[in-house]
């Protein structure tokens, strides 16, 4: 929505103006519009500077590369910066050598990142598009992730970074929307971990680097550029493996990652202002290994559980949270617990607005759970 | 056989000896050819012939000599065939194969695909439609590759190949349909614009991931072999795609299963900011046809003649020899990859007019047509005016088309909806209903 309106501004050059009658397609809906939630940094954090999510990556890239002379950055179309901006300035400070545009293949890459870390450097491969990393998908599934069980831990690829926009942006269609999330989670001996927005990606991303396993870190590219958070400049890290509760509340725990974060606390808002229902909302932040501590102790005190991604319902790691919970917290529970998902189909292009487990959906989630107990 | 055919022949003859790859080593003999007949080289390594070696699949002779057994990259890279230069002048005109008529009526389809790109693209820029990805500059491979097939070859397209569809008759409207998303678009308003497909007109519908649609192709042209079928498949890709590993396993599927299929390869000289340069160390893509045992011809992508002979030449070939031949055309990305970048943060101005805009593939045939007097430049604004209002009516009448409703979201996930989709389709309407005025009108 934000390019499309940026791009009114263009001026034809062959086709007059007027003979355009300048038009947003219809393909927009305000219950799937992005109200997007700042993070503020905690106190102690020290120096801060405001980025949006791209500028959060590359400064965070950039003191990685800074600190760990043996990084590389390497992808399609990275050498400029990458078709999000994510990488730029990077090899113009840190050389051709450790910045650079790989062939197009998701496999050789993946591959390539796997080699790296296991010869003792430090690779931080990006994937265009998430949809695009299953060209790779055999190195990551039986390579990437056994490569330290399988060697009696003699070797191991712990210092791969993958990093690939993931999600929703309301033009995409199929191949430019998918959350791909659960397939990896099923995946033992990866980390899958995915930020809400700009603070968070410096936080979890300058984990992910410092972490030995190879580390699957989706970004919602629908925030790339959305919105800014203050951002600590210096070494400020989130632990991989926690979630955070983003806001307390008694009645109702909503569960949910990267930009359906900022859903569940629009629908969070309705539940306050029109049904006086108090919802917890928590960031699960890593999908794999993830915080079940923090989700029990919530569903514990409040009783309720919805549960939300973008990725189809069938197979999604909704159902794995929620049947983990059920089994830990089944005399707490006062509701079914509900998942908000896609829907079992492949992710369309006219139909994102109702294809999407928008804010509406949510709240109806959150009525239903508060009617049922 | 026609006039042009022999010609043709005659023409690609002629070809063979300049631009056509023949694999190296024929197994069924002993002899041993080397891609360039270095005399002095041949003349060694028959004096150092110590017997013969025999492996599984493979005849040869030993060498106490490692030079004789070393291949080394060519440093000369592979001339590329022209038959149309820059000005609209014919090299030879005995390889001229296609008839006044012809070239007339691809020209005017140049021209309205040229058109119609820049009215898209100028529509998304106002936020019309969604993306759009242009096809300047490769007009030729489109035309030339669509009028070298029969209609009822297979195509498998990557996305940047909108000509090859409409040859086959595929309407702008029809573009406009797929790219507007409206309810007459065949592929039911589910994927991004450009992505076109018409089962009418054998032309497999286009999947953004790059490379996919390269494996599939051999299994067509093998489905078509067996049958009897008496046609091919021409499969379309990128410098880009041809880095994917699905690449790979397309040409070595076609030439250990035999199979009538066309690797064509657009060379445009970049995937999206990536140069050629930093894709590939070696001399192009069709020196790799050699590794698989396959037969490649380099062409000049913007001449509308030498892909034409190319195709055409092949497709026969590919029919009656039950083979796959690759075709790597030589092109320049005049535009953007899509609407998505700009390529300004990648290239230089001056290579864009060097390698692209001065050899136009629309204005070659162009002044090819007034040279012989067949079109005139009064014509060409006649029918460049006249195209484009057709063309602008078109685009609003495709927006005023409704969208489809809910049911496309449901529909063909499988051959028969299953009833999970049904109790998910039952209760967004159910929502929907609830919230009339949060949802896009169409739904209601
Ligand atoms: C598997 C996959 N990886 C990455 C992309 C993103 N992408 C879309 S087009 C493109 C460049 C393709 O270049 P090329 O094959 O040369 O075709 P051209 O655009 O030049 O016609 C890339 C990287 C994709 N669509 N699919
Ligand atoms: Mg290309």
């Amino acid at each position: 929505m934000q390019r499309l309106t940026s791009s009114l501004k263009y001026v034809s050059k062959f086709y007059k103006l007027d003979q355009l009658r300048p038009l947003i397609i219809q393909i927009c809906s305000a219950s799937t519009d992005l109200n997007f939630h700042k993070s503020v940094p905690p106190k102690d954090a020290g120096e801060t500077k405001e980025m949006n999510l791209v500028q959060s990556l590359s400064h965070t890239m950039d003191i990685a590369m800074e600190r760990d002379p043996s990084m590389i950055v390497f992808g399609e179309d990275v050498a400029f910066g990458g078709v999000f901006r994510c990488t730029l300035g990077l090899r113009d400070k840190y050389g051709k050598d450790r910045v650079f545009n790989t062939p197009l293949s998701e496999q050789g890459i993946i591959a390539f990142g796997i080699g790296v870390a296991a010869g003792g450097s430090t690779a931080m491969a990006e994937i265009q598009f998430a949809d695009y990393i299953f060209p790779g998908f055999d190195q990551i599934v039986n390579e990437a992730s056994k490569f330290r069980y399988r060697s009696g831990g003699q070797f191991d690829c712990g210092k791969l970074v993958v990093r690939a926009p993931y999600g929703a942006v309301g033009h995409g269609a199929h191949y430019h929307s998918q959350s791909p999330e659960a397939y990896f989670a099923h995946t033992a001996g990866l980390k899958v971990v995915i930020p809400r927005g700009p603070l968070q990606a410096k936080g979890l991303l300058l984990s992910s680097f410092a972490d030995d396993n190879p580390v699957f870190f989706f970004e919602p590219k629908r925030l790339y550029r959305a919105a800014t958070d203050m951002i600590p400049i210096g070494d400020w890290r989130i632990p991989l493996g926690e979630a955070e509760v983003v806001r307390q509340g008694r009645d109702v725990t909503l569960v949910a990652w990267g930009r359906q974060l900022h859903t569940m606390l629009d629908a969070a808002d309705m539940a306050r202002d029109q049904l006086d229902v108090e919802c917890e909302v928590i960031d699960l932040q890593t999908i794999l290994p993830w915080d079940t501590e923090t989700i029990f102790k919530s569903v514990r005190s409040t009783g309720r559980l919805i549960i939300s991604h973008e990725a189809p319902l069938t197979g999604g790691f909704a159902g794995e949270i929620a049947s983990t919970v059920q089994e830990a917290c089944f005399l707490s529970l006062e509701a079914p617990i509900q998942r908000v998902c896609g829907w079992d189909t492949p992710f369309p292009h006219i139909q994102e607005p109702v294809y999407m487990p928008d804010r509406l959906r949510c709240f109806e989630a959150i009525k239903k759970v508060i009617a049922d107990s | 056989m026609s006039r042009f055919l022999v010609n043709h022949l005659s023409a690609m003859s002629r070809l063979c000896r300049v631009t056509v790859l023949r694999p190296l080593l024929t197994p069924s003999t002993t002899q041993v050819r080397f891609q360039t007949t270095d005399i002095k080289h041949r003349d060694r390594l028959i004096q150092k012939e110590l017997g013969i070696a025999r492996y599984v699949g493979m005849k040869t002779v030993y060498s106490a000599d490692i030079e004789t057994c070393t291949v080394v990259p060519n440093h000369t890279p592979l001339p590329v065939y022209q038959v149309l230069d820059n000005e609209g002048c014919v090299h030879d005109t005995d390889q001229l194969s296609l008839s006044n008529q012809e070239v007339l009526d691809i020209y005017k389809q140049m021209v309205t695909l040229t058109l119609m790109d820049k009215l898209l693209y100028d529509a998304q820029r106002h936020g019309r439609i969604s993306f759009y990805m242009a096809c300047t500059g490769e007009e030729a491979i489109h035309f030339g590759s669509s009028a070298g097939l029969s209609h009822e070859d297979m195509v498998y397209a990557q996305y940047r190949e909108a000509g090859v569809l409409m040859y086959r008759g595929f309407s702008p409207e029809e573009c406009m349909n797929q790219c507007t998303g409206n309810v007459l678009d065949l592929g039911k308003a589910r994927q991004m614009p450009v992505h076109y497909g018409s089962r009418k007109l054998n032309y497999q519908h286009i999947s953004s991931p790059l490379g996919t649609q390269i494996p599939q192709a051999p299994g067509t042209a093998y489905a078509f072999k067996l049958q009897g079928a008496n046609k091919c498949v021409c499969v379309f890709f990128g410098d880009g795609s041809a880095s994917e590993g699905d690449c790979h396993a397309a040409m070595n599927f076609a030439t250990t299963l035999q199979c009538p299929v066309l690797f064509f390869c657009r060379n445009n000289g970049y995937a999206i900011s990536t140069p050629a340069t930093e894709q590939y160390a070696g001399d192009g893509i069709a020196m790799r046809a050699i590794g698989y045992g396959m037969e490649a011809v380099r062409v000049d992508g913007n001449d509308l003649f030498a892909v034409y002979n190319a195709v055409k030449h092949y497709r026969e070939r590919a029919v009656t020899e039950n083979a796959p031949f690759l075709i790597e055309a030589m092109t320049y990305r005049v535009g953007h990859h899509s609407t998505s970048d700009d390529w300004k943060a990648y290239r230089y101005e001056n290579e864009v007019h060097e390698l692209g805009l001065n050899s136009c593939p629309v204005k070659r045939v162009k002044l090819f047509l007034i040279k012989q007097g067949l079109w005139t430049s009064e014509e060409d604004e006649d029918f460049i005016q006249q195209t484009r209002s057709t063309l602008i009516q078109t685009l609003e009448k495709a927006e005023r088309q409704p969208k489809p409703g809910l049911d496309s979201l449901f529909t063909d996930v499988y051959d028969k909806i299953p009833s999970n989709l049904i109790d998910q389709r039952n209760e967004i309407t159910n929502h929907i209903r609830k919230y009339p005025n949060e949802y896009p009108k169409h739904y209601q």
